[in-house]
């Protein structure tokens, strides 16, 4: 029987106890089961497939079983089971939390709430993208916050895995999403871009900020066409005070063209967590939308762009990594900065759509409340920031693709791991100063790194002739080993 | 239970032997030969040893069209492919012919259908190479998996419930899963002589469990095998297309 309706309470499908039949949704049943052995708080989705065989709930359901079972992580409800024929289901980790929806329906949220908001699904959204799998129903209802903050998304049936079959794609010859959030790129049928989801967070974003729909609610898929070459009203058209940054971001991410917008969801929340860092164009300036030239040129480009049928291009996650570089500013590491801007300039020579965060730890003491001045009563804050800039203008980076951060931390290693942690960091590089036998035992803090980070770390050296390298054999010495070689 | 699925290895024991062992270290427990075992390459006998090695411990073996024409069948080949033939009768025991001649067409265990050609007319060897072949095969086929070989190119076709077809190049080592409520036809590419550019050799993991199928992507020393072709007098093209996989 492939009638969810027909179950009742105390029910067993392949071992899952029925337990209470929750909120139904549109294309399914909802209902709390529990299984012995199975600790976790369990959802049944069961398909509605009572109204004959609608291909969307099918293939929906078929594709969000292969996509959910391949899934890991925070953001994403364990995957338990699935079955098939005799009584179709899905079960899953019941996420305990908020709807977005629920803040949607608060109204019209400051700036740094929707920020945060926003850096918590661009979080999410980072780390499904690096399992290959993208979104594209992005909307509050399949967002949910657990108490703690963290966002999982839900809701599998329309998204697609790089890596997979995919098998919406191959079924429809329609676009297929939700009319406010769909990316221009999926009404013209495109499904491997995870820069699709970056749109549609940047509809949610406006609407947090707002309490409007950028493109309203369409329904019919006539009408989605119109985003390509119909941009929004800018988010200052309805709440006046809007931060420019905030305009900034969102517009960037409701750019037409993918190019223009974030390269990665990472990127995208880096931005939403550092504002006063955030680059400001003409977007942030905005007050009404284009005119009418503007966008009958576009309307003339776009009225008949044929659909996507490319296959996914080499993974723009992996070509735009977050960078962070941590500096060692003190007098006698000169040559050692120069080392690693030699380093970093190799690096970044091969990636140009990376993002490097400049990064100094400022050492204070456990105890002692620091001053906040030095001997010559200079910020040294403000100080090691203008130093850090002066260090980073012969970089190959862009102005809006660099950022520059003093931390004052008792423990820099911690602090430097902390920053990777939080802002999604791909790759560390960072100096070590020559191995003396003290720092060695005490444990250096590029050793810590090395230990702890979340990512790809790279120790720079400043060159030195082999005749001064304090090595194994200085180590011997200071402990009253015999001198073997030459050395020292 | 996972199931090793291995097609077109055409006397390259090099490349066999590294598919066996890599199957052994991700915990196959049986296997399915997809036909073809010999032809092209320069050890036919030690891989038809292997293979009736195998099918004497539960392994199913499906007769192929190189196969056929060794024991005698009149089979269509191409110069390079019969020049091979003619090699290989030469180097076969009673024993080898006798065990080629007894190989099934077809074998349907369960849900799965083993075959090493097109399985619409198995014994006419036809080829799945596009969707339009494909299709057929996914239309004819009761199976809800239907594994063949033949092409030497690793490629995956499906049928959706209201007869959408669509097919896919999968990924090394990435788990597929084969849906249920789909029809899904897996074209194993080749042990024993890749024709996809890829030299490495091609070979498939099908977990029963939770039909779930992988396919693999294994090195091995082309090298070796090429100068073992180029040695026996073998047609020269047969030794230099297993470094670009061609």
């Amino acid at each position: 029987m492939l009638n969810g309706r027909s179950l009742v309470p105390g029910d067993t499908i392949d071992g899952f106890r029925l337990d209470r039949q929750l909120e139904s949704g549109g294309m399914a049943d909802f209902w709390r089961v529990s299984h012995t052995g199975i600790a976790l708080p369990l959802i049944m989705k069961i398909p509605l497939l009572r109204r004959g065989e609608d291909p969307l709930t099918i293939v929906g359901f078929e594709q969000e079983q292969m996509i959910l079972s391949r899934l890991s992580g925070p953001h994403v409800p364990r995957f338990i089971a699935a079955g098939d024929f005799e009584q179709p289901y899905i079960v899953m980790e019941h996420v305990a939390g908020q709807s977005l929806m629920h803040r949607i329906d608060q109204g019209p949220q400051p700036d740094e709430a929707a920020a945060r908001v926003g850096a918590r699904v661009a979080d999410a959204l980072h780390d499904i993208h690096q399992q290959h799998v993208i979104h594209l129903d992005l909307k509050p209802s399949n967002i949910i916050q657990r108490d703690n903050g963290t966002v999982v998304l839900i809701d599998f049936g329309l998204s697609r895995n790089l890596q997979l079959p995919d098998l919406i794609g191959e079924e429809f010859d329609s676009p297929v999403g939700t009319g406010a959030y769909v990316a221009p790129e999926q009404v013209r049928r495109g499904r491997n871009d995870p820069r699709s989801d970056i749109f549609g967070l940047g509809v949610i974003l406006y609407v947090l900020a707002t309490g409007e729909y950028p493109f309203g609610q369409p329904e019919r898929e006539s009408e989605w066409r119109r985003r390509l070459w119909r941009d929004p009203l800018p988010p200052r058209w309805w709440k006046k005070d809007i931060a420019p940054w905030l305009q900034e971001i969102i517009l960037r991410c409701l750019e037409i063209n993918p190019d223009a917008r974030y390269e990665t969801a990472a990127q995208l929340r880096f931005a939403l967590q550092h504002p006063e860092d955030v680059l400001l164009t003409a977007r942030s300036e905005r007050h009404y939308r284009d005119g009418t030239v503007a966008v009958f040129m576009r309307w003339l480009a776009n009225r008949n762009a044929p659909p996507i049928r490319a296959r996914p291009a080499a993974s723009l996650i992996d070509r735009s990594p977050i960078v962070m570089s941590a500096i060692d500013l003190s007098p006698d590491a000169e040559g050692l900065r120069e080392a690693l801007a030699i380093a970093l300039r190799r690096i970044l020579a091969t990636e140009p759509s990376a993002r490097l965060a400049c990064v100094n730890v400022l050492k204070t003491s456990r105890i002692t409340l620091d001053r906040l001045e030095d001997a010559q009563g200079r910020n040294p804050h403000l100080q090691r920031l203008i130093e850090l800039k002066h260090w980073a203008r012969s970089l190959p980076v862009a102005d809006d693709r660099i950022t520059y951060h003093v931390f004052e931390s008792p423990d820099p290693a911690a602090a430097i791991i902390d920053y990777a942690v939080n802002n999604n960091v791909d790759h560390i590089v960072l100096g070590a100063r020559g191995s003396a036998p003290l720092r060695r035992y005490l444990g250096s803090v590029s050793s810590q790194v090395v230990a702890k980070a979340p990512c790809t770390v790279t120790v720079v050296r400043q060159p030195v002739s082999t005749q001064d390298m304090p090595d194994e054999q200085g180590l011997a010495t200071l402990q009253g080993g015999t001198e073997s070689t030459g050395a020292g | 239970m996972r199931i090793a699925l291995l097609s077109d290895i055409h006397g390259n024991r090099e490349a066999f032997e590294a598919c066996l062992e890599h199957a052994e270290r991700n915990g196959v427990a049986q296997y399915v030969f997809l036909g073809d075992y010999v032809g092209y390459g320069a050890d036919p006998g030690w891989v038809l040893d292997s293979v009736m090695a195998h099918v004497e411990r539960g392994a199913i073996a499906i007769l192929g069209n190189h196969d056929a024409a060794v024991a005698g069948d009149p089979v269509s080949l191409n110069e390079d492919a019969s020049a091979a033939i003619s090699w290989t009768q030469s180097r076969l025991s009673p024993a080898h012919n006798d065990f080629l001649r007894r190989l099934p067409l077809t074998v349907q265990r369960g849900n799965y259908l083993y075959v090493h050609a097109n399985p619409v007319a198995p014994g006419e060897w036809g080829y799945i190479t596009d969707l339009y072949s494909a299709s057929r095969a996914l239309v004819a086929s009761q199976a809800h998996a239907t594994f063949c070989g033949h092409t030497h190119v690793p490629s995956l076709f499906h049928m959706s419930v209201t007869g959408k077809f669509a097919s896919f190049d999968p990924i090394d080592r990435v788990e597929i899963p084969l849906t249920p409520r789909r029809r899904w036809l897996a074209v194993i590419g080749s042990v024993g002589q890749p024709r996809d550019l890829n030299p490495a050799a091609c070979y498939a993991v099908l977990d029963t469990a939770t039909d779930v199928l992988t396919y693999m992507r294994v090195p091995y020393d082309v090298d070796s095998a090429a100068k073992k072709i180029s040695n026996a007098g073998l047609p020269i093209g047969l030794s230099y297309r297993l470094y670009q996989g061609y």
